[in-house]
Parts: structure tokens; sequence; C-alpha cells
């Protein structure tokens, strides 16, 4: 069978079902932030697979590009908390961090 | 027959990378995992003719936010890490909804009439991508060009601050 959009759709759908476990199952906060960028890395999959199987090639690249770039700058605020998280509470356990719990 | 090969290899390691961060203990194994499924990714870029996207991604994404990532694993790693059996979220619950929202996505993407049209003209020319990117950027995407560049420094300020140490008066 040859490789047609099907197979890029998949691979991003895998991809995007590990990212979402990884944050439903993880307990380190920067095990989280590698579910999330998984699962930006699946939407960015998807974007260029359309790109280049659906009509203008530049939109869906260029909206790749910008995803990535968001997503640098997400990961520089995320792991700064989360050094802050590390340097109040000596660990970045998701669930150590209930202070405001009732 | 050598592309469909090439293909499943390139997609396999993209796989079996996003797997790996989910389901391994270790988060430093994870780490690894991650780099693997993104370099898969700039892999399945270069098949899908993203020849300036695949370079981005291993540019900034490995080389760049994997590098931080792994920087902080290895400040806030614990060796005596031990896994305590209750979880936020328990896996088989996790495990059920993952199933239940994959088997939507996928009957999605089989059933859906995609309009699958031909290689693009430019891109059949083989001349790469880099011009007509760098075309869109400032052509028809300046506005979001240029709030990138303003969220870019605000996420760079905001990351010294929260790391900076509290100065005591």
């Amino acid at each position: 069978m040859e490789i047609g959009l099907h197979h890029y759709l998949f691979v991003a759908l895998v991809v995007f079902l590990s990212g979402i476990f990884t944050v439903l199952t993880r307990r380190n906060a920067i095990g989280v932030l590698m579910g999330v960028e998984l699962v930006l890395n699946s939407a960015n999959i998807n974007y260029i697979a359309f790109a280049r199987y659906g009509g203008t090639p530049y939109d869906g690249q260029v909206f790749a590009i910008f995803v990535i770039m968001l997503a640098a700058a997400e990961a520089a605020i995320g792991l700064a908390i989360v050094l802050g998280i590390y340097r109040t509470f000596q660990t970045i356990d998701v669930e150590a961090t209930d202070s405001l719990r009732g | 027959m050598i592309y469909a090969a090439l293909f499943y290899g390139v997609a396999g390691l993209t796989v079996l990378g996003a797997l790996g961060v989910a389901f391994s203990n270790n988060v430093v194994y994870s780490a690894f995992s991650l780099m693997a499924a993104l370099l898969g990714g700039a892999g399945l870029y270069v098949f899908l003719s993203a020849d300036f996207v695949a370079a981005v991604q291993l540019l900034v994404y490995v080389g760049g936010i994997l590098v931080l990532t792994l920087f902080a694993i290895m400040l806030t790693h614990q060796i005596s890490n031990v896994e305590v059996s209750n979880r936020s979220v328990g896996k088989l619950p996790a495990l059920a909804l993952v199933a239940f929202v994959g088997a939507g996505m996928g009957y999605a993407i089989v059933k859906a009439p995609w309009r699958v049209a031909g290689p693009a003209a430019e891109i059949a020319a083989g001349q790469g991508t880099t011009y007509g990117i760098g075309d869109s950027f400032l052509n028809k995407y300046l506005l979001p060009f240029e709030l990138a560049s303003v969220v870019l420094l605000t996420a760079l300020v905001g990351a010294i601050v929260l790391s900076r140490k509290e100065l005591r008066d």
C-alpha cells in the first residue's frame, strides 16, 4: 500500500495518545511537560502532513514553525516554574504541591 | 519499496519513542525516548517535503527544548525516586480513556473524506521550502511573526524573573 495521508495521521494519533497518557499518569512535573511536548508534536505532524497533501504547502509549515516556537517559550517558562517548585518543596511530585488544599 | 521500508523505520522510531515516554518508569529514560520521538518527527517532516521545518525541529526542539528538559531533570532528580503505588490518575482508567479517545479519532481518520491532492507545484519542482516560508513570514504572516517575537521576549524575561533568587534587603 502506497504511503499516503492516513499513515501520517495514524502516526500522529499514536503520538497524541501517548502524550495524553503521559500527562494523566505521570507524577513527575517534568514528565507531564514531556507529555505536553508529545501532544504539540503530534499536532505538528498533522499540520505538515496536511500541508503536503492538501494544497498550499507553506501555510501548514509556517504554522508548524509557530508551534515549535511557542513550545520553546512554554518549555522555558514551565521548567522555570518547576525549578521554583523544587526550591520550595524539595520535590517535583505533582501530588506534593497541595498547600492550597482545604 | 525502499521508500516504504525507510518510512516504516522512521515512523516506528517516532511511535516507539512516544510509547517509551508514556510507559517508562524512569524520567531520564522518558527524556531520551522523547529525543527519539522528536528525531523521528524530523525524519517524517523530510518525508513530507518540509525541509526547513525539519531543520528547525532539530535545532530548536531537540537541540534546545530537549537539552533544557534534561538540564531540569538532572537538577531535580532524586536518587531515591520511589514510585508510590497510588497515582494521580490510575493507569487503568487512563488507558481506558486513551483507548476510547483513540478509537474515536481513528474512526474519524479512516472515514473522513480527506481531499487529497498531489504535491503542490512548488514542492514538485524540488526547490526547497525556505524561500516560500520566508516569503510567507514577511508577507502573509507578518503580524503573527512580530507577535511571536514579543512572546519570546516575554518568555525570556519571565523565565529570568521566575528563576531568580529572592533578594534580601
